[in-house]
């Protein structure tokens, strides 16, 4: 193209339609590419891998009732999971996971070829989601769970005896085993009963009436909300109405106006996004917004459509409906997301609600009510994908996720320490020394002749740091009166010193480094039992900051006890990339370590003892930590560090630990811990 | 010029053809693929409006509509089938409008209870919920002994019905809680007690999901004749060794029953066993026809359950078994848990103890006996992370739940109490953390990060102001400001934490008017107790609001220092006794007593209230949840009120509390008031306090600490300028 343009001035016609056609193509081309080019990167991206739904015009028509069909099995209502579910159809893919399979779509025609129940757009988002979680299988042999593709939701249209025909007419239904129905509305006026009425055999049913709408409405803090409690069903029985109503002529003579709202259809025209009072006008459900309580009171159902619309609105649920199971109680603990009033106590709902709950867990409640809607209700997703949660956890349970885990909101600083039995550590196990070391035997041999006069020292373990040099044969070692092990590393790594090696076998490590030699034994003896009662944090020696502080944050983990579940997590869970920064740059892994405990338990280091030297002065000329740019580089860490793990988790103490009788007039012989050194 | 713009018109052309030609392609996809959103809602606004209870009455509605679950059959009567069962329904809850009290029937002498309901109904009786007045009785629990409703058993109780019945306050078991351990007999095991329970809640063991009415009845464990009634035996697990794989990764030695209910999955267990890490031994010895129905097995599995010890068998493995017998519970389960072990349930359909609020996910693995070729594989597949919490957690359950009578009792209780108060029911989280519910109570706040406890769980942190409590016993003559009293105040106003003085006036004196005290900025009250016990001094007052209470004698000499640092190491530790005079005990194998003793020595147990800074719930604890003979003992002695704390507060933390700094001396060398202490008669008594406080606690729930904190630079050659707390340096010891 280049050669083309220079001489176009020559001005031959059809060379410029040459050229044109030339370009033409090319630039089609080009876009063809692209094209497909970004419509690879789509594909790839997961919009086009979903498996979707064929539509309606692809379905098969399956016709339902008529002469010798099939009769709907009777629902069985003593069902539980021990006598109903068949559990040998699980965990036959080899994974210890649900497989949940869904039967081809069909179009359920009676003779007539009416539609049984056309799909509503909730129970296709239900199988939609289904078919694209990491339950799904598509192998009916080896699936767990099965989802009839009848939708079930609502009873109140439903054709009773011929969706119970349809179902079992399904290839697998085996009187229901192990199939799965979802009903949001069960029962029907007047009786309204509590289960799906469709004859059903085994099957499980998922239900509570909840009515996703798609956009949440918002937080707004409770001191914000105008109203304590609103009422704003409209199908409230009229005695329960009178009920309310007395309480708020009440709540008018004490002059909390703004106590209770209770509201009302606006007329005989059905609008359900107004409510009123009166002549007043409120928008529904904008109003729950405004109200700290929501007042969910049974009707002829017992599950309201309310409680959704008071969760999307923050608005904590008051549950007035004897015997309601709320939704996902299994697994969701309500106590701490609603107020359940007995119905009898209806009349005394507002003197209840202003004695029992206090402002600072109404606040609580309020939040977690919001965390539980996103978390679980938000979309029909959430909620069919909380479902197939809850079953997998049934089928699966040695791996269950624990209520705490499914109730326990994130919260800023928030820790669950993993050491949280209140233990003080038995005196007999005694300690493992960890010695990490390169090439400085006497210094070496030195701190392993002091760790042997520590009464409480149960085993050496030292960690050969060198691969060019092997350690001294066992006859060259200092005799000592416990075991004295070495391990040889494979590469000099700073992480070494915290592998949880087998041949530690109390739960308590004391790091040491080989050039620590002004210990005395009554020191570290005494630390060990600082350790015992504090055992699920570091106790050390040495601060991390060599200037004179009075603030603990972190020791050095050149000399400190921890317990050895902290070297697991340092070497298995340690976040980011921080591991592998430590090993590079052979420094900061006792920052590492301190972040790292500081992280899960929310607690300081303790410093034990005020001494301040550590080791003979000829010592200090390899020594790593002394020379200026190696802190300059630990501030980095800090830095890093903070930006890894996202938060700064380091906290601050004021205190040290010394004897009871540390320091004290006291004759020398009485005291425990005698020898603490000089300062 | 003409060639580029001709240029260009025929690249916008082709552009518009191809957009033209891929956009409609690209429609059509979009088209089919979203066929679904023409698709409607499942329910229409007339669903709602219809959804409306159009019954005469509501309480009509309540009473028929107990569908439990089921719904199907038609309306059960008027509440007349007790099999539906529920709170609402079966329960009176106008009876405990004036609070959850529980009345014990007055034991009838021809059929006394056996030891262990005896146990039960002591603990009920020492439950803060006892009331001796049945009209002021919200629950009611039988004298009669139903605990062994086994009609083979030497206490099976004969005519049953008729005794109940002739019960005036029976009320057709309304309001009742039956307690029962064993029911039916061989060989079908009914959970069947004989008798007609009518409305009455049942707590029971071994109790199948069939029967269990949820949330009205209460699952009990089954514990032995043996199991202590306070205070209870420890769990074994004194160390969290990681990783904490033991010698036996599973095992189970027990009876298997060869024929009959419950005996397939015993037989089966033979298939597991492999002798190295798996050993499950069985044995068909049982009573005395064992031998009439032994398999080909039995010799050999006989042979082999004799070579190992029950107890070390446990002790030793990471996980141990607990199948079903004849019943769907054993005594295994809790000697399980206390051991530290494991459980692994192989018992379908067993409502686990206290399912209603123990998460037993997180200290158990459940099985399927159906499975049971998969427990190996299953319980290979825990990791070290997971083992090292399950354990902790199977200690934490066993302590505070199950290790004694009165525990599990009171969790009972617990369980109905927060039923009938529903609106302040403690959440499960409360239920499965330390320091369990039994030590919670929601009458002093419904919100936890007002207590001690939960700070870290919840990223909160104590209030950052406390509330100095000086109890002024003696007075002082003289003018105000010679005394001890105002010396100390002075120094109180000066902390940078203090935000309020309370001073506790029980000295006989006329307390001086607030104005004379030197408070400067902070506010000081003078309140002068309707009643001037020691425990005054620990009452929960509406002027202490912080969470911390800075406990202090009238004549300690607490430099503004100490009192900050002490304030600052708290925040650590907020639920623990922080403070300066320290003291220990021990045992007096002499005396074949508890000793208290105020030398000097290396380890303490208790730190006086004098000069100490603790969580304003203990005040709570103290006034409201010790039991009343507790409180009687410091009245009648006018003294050891802070002895009875520090048991309090370690009774529930488990944990010593925490002595600061050199000071030995720290009462006013010039007070009056310290006559008391030197008399060797004081000591004597507070021996024997501290005895009465153990034989009603149950046990000694003291415990030692080996060290004390200081200021980090404390003592240390540095520079005066350079340290924070210099007033402690002045202070010799």
């Amino acid at each position: 193209m280049v050669t083309i343009l220079p001489d176009a001035v020559c001005g031959h016609k059809y060379r410029n339609a040459v050229v044109s056609t030339v370009i033409v193509v090319v630039v089609m081309v080009v876009l063809r590419l692209c094209a497909q080019m970004v419509g690879v990167g789509l594909a790839s991206g997961g919009s086009d891998a979903r498996v979707s739904l064929e539509a309606a015009s692809h379905w098969e028509e399956l016709v339902v009732g008529g002469g010798g069909q099939q009769q709907p099995t009777p629902s069985r209502h003593n069902c539980h999971y021990y006598n109903c579910f068949n559990v040998y159809r699980c965990g036959r893919n080899g994974n210890q996971r649900l497989s949940v399979y869904v039967y081809p779509l069909a179009r359920y025609v009676d003779e007539e070829h009416v539609a049984i129940k056309p799909m509503s757009r909730e129970f296709f988002e239900v199988l939609d989601t289904v078919l694209n979680s990491e339950y799904h299988t598509a192998n009916p042999e080896e699936a767990c769970v099965l989802v009839p593709p009848i939708d079930t939701l609502n009873e109140n249209s439903l054709r009773r005896d011929k969706i119970g025909q349809a179902l079992s007419m399904l290839p697998y239904w085996a009187e229901g085993e192990n199939h799965l129905l979802f009903n949001m509305l069960p029962g029907t006026p007047p009786q309204f009963d509590t289960s799906l009425g469709v004859g059903r055999g085994k099957a499980m049913v998922a239900g509570g009436v909840l009515v996703p709408h798609n956009e949440p409405l918002g937080r707004k803090p409770g001191s914000e909300r105008k109203w304590l409690v609103v009422s704003s069903q409209v199908n409230i029985h009229r005695d329960y109405r009178e009920d309310l109503e007395a309480q708020v002529t009440q709540v008018m003579a004490e002059g909390s106006h703004s106590d209770l709202l209770v509201l009302e259809k606006c007329g005989p025209d059905v609008n359900l996004t107004q409510r009123c009072r009166g002549d007043q006008m409120y928008p529904y459900p904008g109003i729950l917004r405004e109200a700290k309580f929501c007042l969910v009171v049974r009707g002829g159902r017992l599950g309201q459509s309310v409680l959704y619309d008071a969760m999307r609105a923050g608005c904590v649920p008051v549950i007035v409906a004897d015997g309601y199971q709320m939704p996902f109680s299994e697994v969701i603990d309500w106590r701490e997301a609603s107020v359940q009033v007995y119905e009898e106590d209806l009349p005394e709902v507002m003197n209840i609600l202003r004695r029992d709950v206090s402002v600072e867990r109404q606040g609580e409640m309020q939040r977690q009510v919001l965390w539980l809607y996103e978390q679980y209700f938000a979309t029909m997703k959430d909620i069919t994908l909380t479902t197939l949660k809850i079953l997998n956890d049934r089928v699966f349970p040695a791996h269950a996720q624990p209520l705490s885990l499914w109730n326990t909101r994130p919260r800023p600083s928030a820790v669950a320490n993993p050491l949280f039995l209140p233990l003080t550590a038995p005196a007999s196990e005694g300690f493992t020394a960890v010695i990490l070391t390169y090439d400085r035997l006497d210094s070496l041999f030195q701190v392993i002749q002091m760790m042997a006069q520590v009464p409480s020292l149960s085993k050496v373990l030292v960690v050969w740091n060198n691969q060019r040099k092997p350690p001294p044969q066992a006859s060259l070692w200092p005799k000592i009166n416990v075991p004295l092990k070495v391990v040889q590393t494979r590469e000099n790594k700073l992480s070494n010193r915290f592998y949880p090696y087998e041949e530690i076998e109390t739960e308590c490590i004391l790091a040491i480094d080989d050039d620590i030699n002004m210990m005395t034994a009554d020191e570290l003896e005494f630390g060990y039992q600082v350790w015992r009662e504090f055992s699920d944090r570091i106790v050390g020696f040495r601060l991390y900051d060599s200037e004179w502080t009075n603030e603990v944050s972190m020791v050095l983990t050149g000399l400190a006890f921890y317990h050895k579940y902290w070297s697991y997590v340092y070497t298995t869970q340690l976040p980011g990339d921080i591991k592998s920064w430590v090993d590079t740059n052979m420094n900061c892994e006792d920052i590492a370590m301190n972040f790292l405990v500081s992280n899960l338990t929310g607690k300081a280091p303790i410093k034990v003892t005020p001494r301040k030297k550590f080791k003979c002065g000829e010592c200090t000329s390899g020594d790593l930590s002394a020379n200026e740019a190696h802190m300059v580089e630990r501030s980095q860490c800090v830095r890093h560090f903070t930006r890894v793990f996202g938060t700064m988790p380091l906290k601050t103490v004021e205190f040290r630990a010394d004897p009871v009788l540390f320091m004290d007039n006291f004759p020398k012989k009485l005291k425990l811990y005698d020898d603490m050194g000089s300062l | 010029m003409q060639a580029k713009k001709r240029y260009l018109l025929l690249f916008s052309c082709c552009a518009f053809l191809f957009f033209g030609y891929f956009g409609y392609h690209h429609f059509k996809a979009h088209r089919q693929s979203k066929w679904h959103h023409h698709l409607s809602s499942y329910s229409e606004d007339s669903d709602l409006l219809q959804d409306e209870d159009i019954s005469p009455s509501p309480r009509f509605h309540r009473l028929s509509d107990s569908g439990g679950g089921g719904g199907g059959g038609g309306g059960g009567g008027s509440g007349g089938d007790t099999r539906d069962c529920r709170m609402e329904t079966c329960f009176d809850f106008s009876q405990c409008d004036r609070g959850f009290r529980v009345y014990v029937y007055p034991i009838d002498d021809n059929v006394p209870p056996s030891a262990s309901y005896a146990k039960v109904l002591n603990a009920i009786r020492e439950s803060g919920y006892y009331t001796s007045d049945p009209s002021q009785a919200c629950v009611f629990v039988l004298s009669l002994d139903t605990l062994d409703r086994d009609t083979l058993s030497k206490e099976y109780v004969r005519n049953m019905q008729y005794r109940v019945q002739r019960l005036a306050l029976w009320n057709n078991g309304q309001n009742h809680i039956i307690f029962n351990l064993y029911s039916g007999t061989f060989p079908d095991y009914l959970e069947d007690l004989g008798f007609d329970l009518g409305k009455a809640i049942l707590a029971k063991s071994s109790i199948s999901i069939e029967n269990f009415r949820q949330g009205f009845d209460i699952s009990l464990p089954l514990f032995h004749k043996s199991h202590l009634e306070k205070g209870g035996e420890e769990g074994f697990l004194e160390s969290n060794k990681f990783p904490g794989n033991k010698k036996y990764l599973l095992s189970f030695k027990g009876k298997r029953y060869v024929y009959g209910i419950g005996s397939e999955t015993r037989n089966s267990l033979y298939h597991l066993h492999n002798e190295r890490d798996i050993v499950l031994l069985t044995t068909c010895k049982h009573g005395d026809s064992w031998k009439g129905y032994k398999d080909e097995r039995c010799d050999h599995d006989n042979a082999e359950y004799d070579r190992y010890d029950y107890e070390v068998l446990m002790r030793n493995s990471t996980f141990c078994l607990v199948p079903r017998g004849r019943r769907l519970g054993s005594f295994r389960f809790l000697e399980v848990l206390q051991a530290g072990c494991i459980p692994v349930l192989l018992a379908n359909g067993w409502e686990l103890p206290f399912n209603e609020v123990v998460d037993w996910s997180r200290c158990t693995i459940q099985a399927d006996e159906r499975l049971l070729l998969q427990v190996p594989e299953v319980v290979r597949s825990i990791n070290a992370s997971q083992m090292l919490q399950m354990r902790q957690q199977t200690q934490l359950i066993w302590n505070r739940y199950f290790s004694s009578v009165q525990k599990i009792v009171f969790a009972t209780l617990e369980i109905l109490a927060d039923r009938v108060k529903r609106s302040r029911a403690r959440p499960l989280s409360v239920w499965n953390s330390d320091p369990g519910a039994l030590a919670i109570n929601f009458s002093f706040s419904d919100y936890l990060p007002h207590f001690p406890f939960y700070h870290d769980a919840l990223g909160t942190a104590p209030h950052s102001r406390y509330t100095a409590v000086v109890s002024v016993s003696h007075g002082g003559s003289g003018p105000i400001h010679t005394t001890p009293l105002y010396r100390l105040i002075k120094n109180i106003s000066k902390s940078k934490f203090v935000g309020k003085i309370v001073v506790v006036w029980t000295s006989p004196q006329v307390a001086p008017p607030e104005s004379r005290l030197p408070g400067g900025s902070v506010p000081v009250h003078v309140v002068v107790p309707a009643d001037p016990s020691p425990s005054a001094r620990h009452a929960p007052h509406p002027l202490v609001t912080w969470d911390a209470v800075f406990s202090l004698d009238e004549d300690v000499t607490l430099t503004t220092d100490e009192l900050d640092f002490a304030f600052t190491v708290w925040r650590t530790f907020p639920d623990r006794l922080v403070g300066y005079p320290a003291r220990s005990h021990h045992w007096d194998e002499a005396k074949g007593g508890w000793s208290y003793s105020s030398r000097w020595t290396n380890s303490y147990s208790v730190v006086l209230s004098g000069a100490a800074i603790y969580h304003r719930y203990w005040q709570h604890v103290y006034t409201h949840q010790a039991h009343p003979s507790l409180l009687a003992a410091v009245t009648t002695t006018a003294n050891c009120d802070d002895l009875l704390l520090n048991l309090l507060v370690a009774a529930v933390t488990r944990r010593p509390p925490i002595k600061l700094t050199q000071r030995k001396q720290y009462k006013d060398p010039a007070s009056e008031a310290k006559w008391v202490w030197t008399e060797q008669s004081h000591f004597q008594q507070r021996s024997v306090c501290l005895n009465t406080f153990v034989s009603v606690l149950g046990f000694m729930p003291l415990r030692h600490s080996n060290l004390r904190l200081d200021p980090v630079l404390f003592k240390d050659k540095v520079s005066m300028q350079r340290k924070k707390y210099r007033q402690i340096e002045k202070i010799g010891s």
